[in-house]
């Protein structure tokens, strides 16, 4: 601010060249700022409009009320879409949080090797969810993967065919999501555990605190606002999931791993009912919404106590 | 009884050598400060004594038992960090209480212990507050309770006061003090601050790279500094140190200051008899601000006429309480404390008392005092 003021005033300057000087800030800010907030509202609102017609293979005027909506809401597929977004989303939240957290406290316990065993666990967040979801259905498929692999070795009564199964499947998708984001979830935790004041450690050792009493009472507790970020950014995650799950099972068996945005594109771009499948994203929409109106509020009061305090 | 020994103790880091041979004995009761400029290795010895840093060399007893191998919630210390290091999700009470419940001190007799502290303090209102609540001096109330309330055989002090603003921190060292009076507790407290040292310590270790300069009660370390770096370091304005040449005449030794100048100063010195051997040789002689006033002050137990000398005036700083004055003694600079409503005119010369029964003379070589 102080800079662009004190050459805003400098003597000798035109008003062009200081507009060429300022010409990237606008290129870098604004061009793509403006582009992508009127994509995402615009096709926001067209998709709400398009949610309220008859629309079927193309985009077609008319006002059809909630009807879409109804239909979608009754339809089986959402029905299964919903239960297993509910339970993916659960699972795979708790357990990506308990899993990076675990791997931060002991990366945090001044290992040799850390910055390699960091990558590595990083890493898979760098892969796209598609390599992800193809690496585990191969891993998980009974004939070439895991099972197989067990019965070469001569484990013959081994059994792991979860990717097959229709009340098991659904895991398949936690384990590969867990595998993909766990790390970054770890990276979040353990800058919350590096920054944590040393002293802080040092007087509970004082005070005669084991290390499980230090971090369950002194410093986990600093972390919960991590924590709530890190449950944020999974949960949305799991609920726009879409490559992953259509890479790894493709909402199968049958449509025992369905999850909302594959019931959008499937109503979408399989059987062409353009008003049904804008209705499940809008509703995919709201579900978001839940999520995020909360933590954004929540972010607001904090910030206020903080300006307050 | 000794409260704490220290015997030979050293620490190093690969090739870095931070303490070297520190050797301490501190009574049961005592309010020793360990002051030095930061690097000198006060820090490191403190955390060696809570347990929180390994001695390289040496032995630690603390109440008579050595604990080199003791672990720090086993040495029967409380320490008081200079971040405070409250712990941010518990209360006020939990805080102080956190260190009984995992001594598993039982529920009755926390709340006892708790309510004394807190009443002493004066933190009875601030109990259900979280540290992010509490003002700075506040924190540094709640963490003195938190060492308090385990009423230990040492009470270590970290820097406590320099995260406070300068009326705070003389607040509060004030009501250290009065605690220390009032419980008797035997306290090792550091500090960088030599203001800190004098006013609160009952004795004072000098630290530098790593050695014990002095350790002496706060009127020795001030009127008879061990060696240079002591005398320059305790007092503000520090002692005035300026090289000079001892010499003697029938009447006894003279300390001449610019000897040969034609402003050359001469001072008769009575009761220096250890300086004898130094006769005809260079010193550093060392005078303290105070030693030097105004033309007519009369020094505290001054028998017959002050030693006056005449001096330029350089320049002056009105603090107020005092008038700072740097001049000219023998060609060396020098500063003097005079009254604060006298206001010399700097280019002018003045003429000025000394109260010369309290210079210190210095080996130039060694830098140990002389006498």
């Amino acid at each position: 601010m102080t800079d662009v003021a004190s050459t805003a005033t400098r003597p000798g300057r035109s008003a062009t060249s200081e507009m060429v000087r300022r010409l990237p800030e606008f290129l870098v800010i604004w061009v793509p700022l403006l582009l992508s907030a009127a994509h995402l509202i615009s096709f926001s609102i067209w998709t709400i409009w398009i949610s309220f017609t008859p629309s079927t293979l193309i985009p077609v005027t008319g006002w059809v009320g909630l009807r879409n909506y109804n239909s979608v809401l009754a339809s089986r597929n959402w029905q299964i879409a919903f239960d297993n977004l509910l339970l993916f989303g659960i699972a795979f939240v708790l357990l990506s949080l308990t899993t990076g957290l675990l791997l931060a406290i002991l990366l945090d316990q001044r290992i040799r090797g850390e910055n390699v065993l960091r990558t590595i666990f990083l890493y898979p967040l760098a892969v796209s969810f598609v390599v992800t979801g193809t690496v585990w259905s191969w891993l998980l498929n009974p004939g070439i993967g895991i099972e197989k692999l067990a019965h070469d070795l001569g484990w013959t009564s081994f059994h792991f065919d979860w990717l097959v199964n229709r009340d098991m499947a659904i895991w398949t998708i936690v384990i590969a999501a867990i595998w993909q984001s766990s790390g970054f979830a770890m990276a979040l935790f353990l800058a919350g555990l590096r920054s944590v004041d040393s002293d802080i450690i040092k007087a509970a050792q004082i005070d005669g605190a084991g290390p499980v009493r230090t971090y369950w009472r002194v410093i986990l507790p600093t972390l919960w606002p991590i924590t709530v970020t890190v449950i944020v950014v999974q949960l949305q995650f799991a609920i726009s999931a879409f490559d992953l799950v259509r890479a790894l099972t493709n909402g199968g068996p049958g449509i025992a791993t369905q999850l909302p945005a594959l019931v959008v594109y499937d109503l979408m771009f399989q059987r062409s009912q353009l008003g049904r499948g804008a209705a499940a994203a809008v509703l995919m929409l709201l579900i978001l919404l839940a999520v995020l109106l909360p933590y954004a509020a929540w972010r607001y009061v904090r910030q206020r106590r903080a300006a307050h305090a | 009884m000794a409260a704490l020994s220290i015997r030979a103790l050293s620490k190093r880091y690969a090739n870095l050598e931070v303490l070297k041979g520190i050797d301490l004995d501190i009574e049961s009761g005592e309010f020793t400060v360990l002051v030095g400029p930061s690097g000198c290795g006060k820090s490191t010895l403190l955390n060696i004594v809570a347990g929180l840093d390994r001695a390289s060399d040496g032995t630690i007893e603390i109440g008579g038992r050595i604990v080199n191998d003791v672990p720090p919630k086993d040495r029967d210390i409380a320490m008081v960090f200079q971040s405070y290091a409250l712990y941010p999700s518990m209360t006020v009470r939990q805080n102080i209480t956190f260190g009984m419940e995992c001594r598993g001190v039982a529920k009755a007799e926390q709340e006892k212990a708790l309510a004394n502290v807190a009443r002493l303090l004066q933190i009875e209102p601030l109990l259900g507050r979280k540290p992010s609540q509490l003002s700075g001096g506040q924190r540094q109330r709640v963490a003195m309770g938190r060492a308090l309330v385990r009423d230990p055989l040492l009470f270590l002090f970290d820097e406590p006061l320099s995260n406070l603003d300068a009326k705070l921190r003389v607040e509060m060292r004030m009501e250290i003090k009065r605690l220390h009076q009032r419980i008797g507790a035997t306290i090792v407290y550091v500090t960088h601050d030599q203001i800190e040292a004098m006013t609160m310590a009952t004795r004072i270790a000098v630290m530098h790279r790593g050695v014990v300069q002095q350790f002496a009660d706060p009127d020795t370390v001030y009127r008879y500094p061990a060696n240079l770096f002591v005398a320059r370091f305790m007092g503000s304005p520090p002692m005035n140190t300026m090289p000079a040449r001892l010499e003697a005449d029938s009447n006894g030794p003279v300390v001449v200051i610019g000897s040969g100048r034609p402003d050359e100063v001469r001072l008769r010195l009575q009761g220096y008899d250890a300086a004898a051997s130094y006769v005809g040789r260079d010193v550093v002689l060392g005078i303290r601000p105070e030693c030097i006033a105004e033309g007519d002050r009369v020094f505290s137990g001054a028998v017959g006429p002050p030693v006056m000398v005449t001096a330029p005036v350089e320049l002056v700083e009105p603090t107020g309480a005092e008038t700072i004055v740097l001049l000219r003694l023998g060609g060396e600079p020098a500063q003097a404390r005079i009254s604060p409503d006298i206001r010399p005119t700097p280019g002018t010369t003045a003429s000025f008392a000394l109260d010369i029964r309290r210079i210190c003379l210095f080996d130039p070589e060694t830098e140990r005092l002389i006498a």
